[in-house]
């Protein structure tokens, strides 16, 4: 089974994010960090390759001449990388991201695309069904809990009232919540052999995209005005001195809730 | 037709996003809206009251909806070139934009929080709600746009019942394969978490799911819904229905209660806006305690059991 998992570098959430102030972009340091909700896709393909006789592709698309993300996936057992970087994709709107991600993957054949459900910096939250889409295959969301095997996949999928159980035949692609397996941590091994793994590093020509195509040419959308909101001010902080809950019953009591 | 707005069927209403979109484009211009499920006159009319002149009905049956409902609107806007698609942040309302975002080659504007036509400009918070930006469709109409959950008031101002078109859904081939085999409800008692008054929150710092008790006791007193931050959702001690934040469900409740929830930005996102917030956490530098009006510097297996007591003692 060929097992394809889209994984994202970001900038690392602990530090405060930047956007620059012309371009109104987030700023992307040199060293970014896999997004962590991509752990668990990257958990998914590897428990799916395991069970298959599967390989894991991880496909990436990052304007900023980062590797460490890719590496901390092929850490935890990728088999290899496809990243494609380059910068006419710096601007580049969710629909560029999937066509470009779609493309690479094509190119590598599949049988499943595995995703998280939305990114940590960006959360739209389409990606992976515009990448079914110009695949043309099922896209099963919000899955919990994934099998695989036998030319199809089933998953139980988060809905509003609970949860639906689904079923495609393969090829599929799949996006995954934060809930649905326990990610690895990388080996010692596995950090050292990530070193030696392959990365193939494309550009966006490779795959036939212009530089109009991509970018903020192909966006479709201007941010026009940004600025600052207004934070909620912290009120009145108290340690627990064995009373304080009935501080909070005096403040249940004044805003009448009792 | 002016604005098309998405709507899924849940619990035989139209999505409480429907309605609120419904309303918010009924003052821009006319509405049409594009419903998903199995439909039903009273679902129908609730939609026409909010200020629909027509909606468009297609029942996917055991389908998985996104592939059929991204074709079926991708024919409808092409007939009747709307300004904006508008859909709610539902998981199916999220598919389907995606999907007809591919399919029709334009952009997807997220996360918008408020909205003008004419030309389409959405404001979003981004960064977790430290910035606001406003972002411009600059591609041919239609605009596709997600909406924050409650961002416009639902409000049903009497509009008569719409007229109502059966849309086939469309053969879409590979890509409408997937079947739901089974559905799935997982019960809870209390008040609706989307609408109640107060909500009392449990996070991580209750330890483990054999205190989660503590959180439904408290909300019984207090007549509030239980909601719960990602990490026990993810963690498996409460279902995901109960999740608030990003990824679940945004609150706006009078009082929100946050007991051991340390205050991931995904999860503040949808609950900063309660009128007041109490937040109860041992560890004095939770971002929690950054949005809170009121902080105790405890711990949850101390402070509720008593809080939870001296709330019974006085009934």
């Amino acid at each position: 089974m060929k097992i394809a998992v889209c994984v994202k570098q970001i900038p690392d959430p602990a530090t405060p994010y930047e956007l620059d102030a012309e371009s109104h972009f987030v700023v992307r340091p040199q060293d970014q960090v896999l997004d962590d909700t991509d752990r668990y896709g990257v958990e998914v393909g590897l428990q799916l390759a395991e069970a298959n006789e599967g390989t894991v592709t991880l496909f990436s698309m990052s304007p900023s001449g980062s590797l460490q993300g890719i590496r901390q996936a092929l850490a935890m057992g990728a088999d290899k990388a496809v990243l494609i970087d380059d910068d006419t994709l710096r601007g580049s709107a969710a629909l560029t991201t999937a066509r470009v991600l779609a493309a690479a993957i094509e190119r590598e054949g599949f049988d499943l695309v595995i995703a998280g459900t939305e990114s940590t910096d960006g959360s739209s939250g389409v990606v992976p069904q515009q990448i079914a889409e110009i695949l043309d295959v099922p896209a099963l969301s919000f899955a919990r809990h994934v099998e695989a095997g036998d030319g199809k996949v089933t998953i139980e999928r988060q809905t509003a009232s609970g949860y639906d159980v689904v079923e495609s035949p393969l090829p599929a692609v799949l996006a995954v919540t934060s809930g649905s397996v326990e990610p690895r941590y990388p080996t010692f091994k596995g950090i050292m052999g990530a070193k030696q793994k392959p990365i193939d590093t494309l550009t966006a020509g490779d795959l036939g995209f212009g530089s109009d195509d991509v970018g903020i040419g192909g966006a479709g959308q201007d941010i026009t005005a940004v600025a600052p909101i207004a934070s909620r001010q912290a009120g009145e902080i108290i340690d627990d001195d064995g009373e304080a809950h009935l501080r909070i019953i005096a403040l249940l009591q004044e805003t009448k809730v009792i | 037709m002016a604005i098309l707005v998405f709507s899924e069927e849940s619990d035989g209403h139209a999505s409480a996003s429907a309605l609120e979109l419904t309303s918010k484009a009924a003052s821009l211009g006319e509405v049409a809206v594009f419903h998903v499920g199995e439909g039903s006159a009273d679902t129908f009319a609730e939609l026409g009251a909010h200020g629909a002149t027509s909606v468009h009905h297609m029942d996917p049956g055991d389908g998985l909806p996104a592939a059929p409902a991204a074709a079926a609107i991708a024919d409808l806007v092409a007939g009747d070139a709307p300004a904006a698609v508008l859909f709610g942040m539902g998981n199916t309302d999220r598919d389907v934009a995606g999907r007809l975002s591919a399919r029709l080659g334009k952009p997807v504007l997220a996360a918008a929080a408020d909205l003008s036509i004419d030309p389409v400009r959405v404001t979003s918070e981004i960064l977790g709600g430290t910035q606001q930006i406003i972002t411009e469709a600059t591609a041919e109409s239609p605009a596709l746009v997600i909406a924050r959950p409650k961002a416009f008031d639902a409000a049903d101002t009497g509009g008569p019942a719409p007229a109502t078109i059966a849309v086939a859904a469309p053969d879409v081939g590979r890509s409408g394969s997937a079947v739901v085999l089974e559905r799935h409800a997982e019960q809870h008692e209390g008040p609706d978490l989307g609408a109640a008054n107060v909500v009392v929150s449990g996070g991580r710092g209750l330890g483990g799911a054999d205190n989660w008790h503590l959180v439904e006791e408290l909300a019984a007193e207090l007549d509030a819904a239980v909601g719960a931050s990602r990490a026990v959702v993810d963690a498996g001690w409460v279902p995901y229905s109960l999740q608030v934040g990003q990824t679940g469900k945004t609150v706006k409740p009078s009082v929100y209660i946050a007991a051991g929830i340390s205050g991931a930005m995904q999860h503040m996102v949808g609950m900063k806006d309660a009128a007041t917030i109490i937040a109860i956490n041992k560890d004095p530098d939770a971002p929690i305690f950054g949005i809170a009006d009121l902080g105790v510097v405890g711990d949850v297996h101390q402070v509720l059991p008593k809080l939870i007591e001296a709330l019974r003692a006085r009934t």
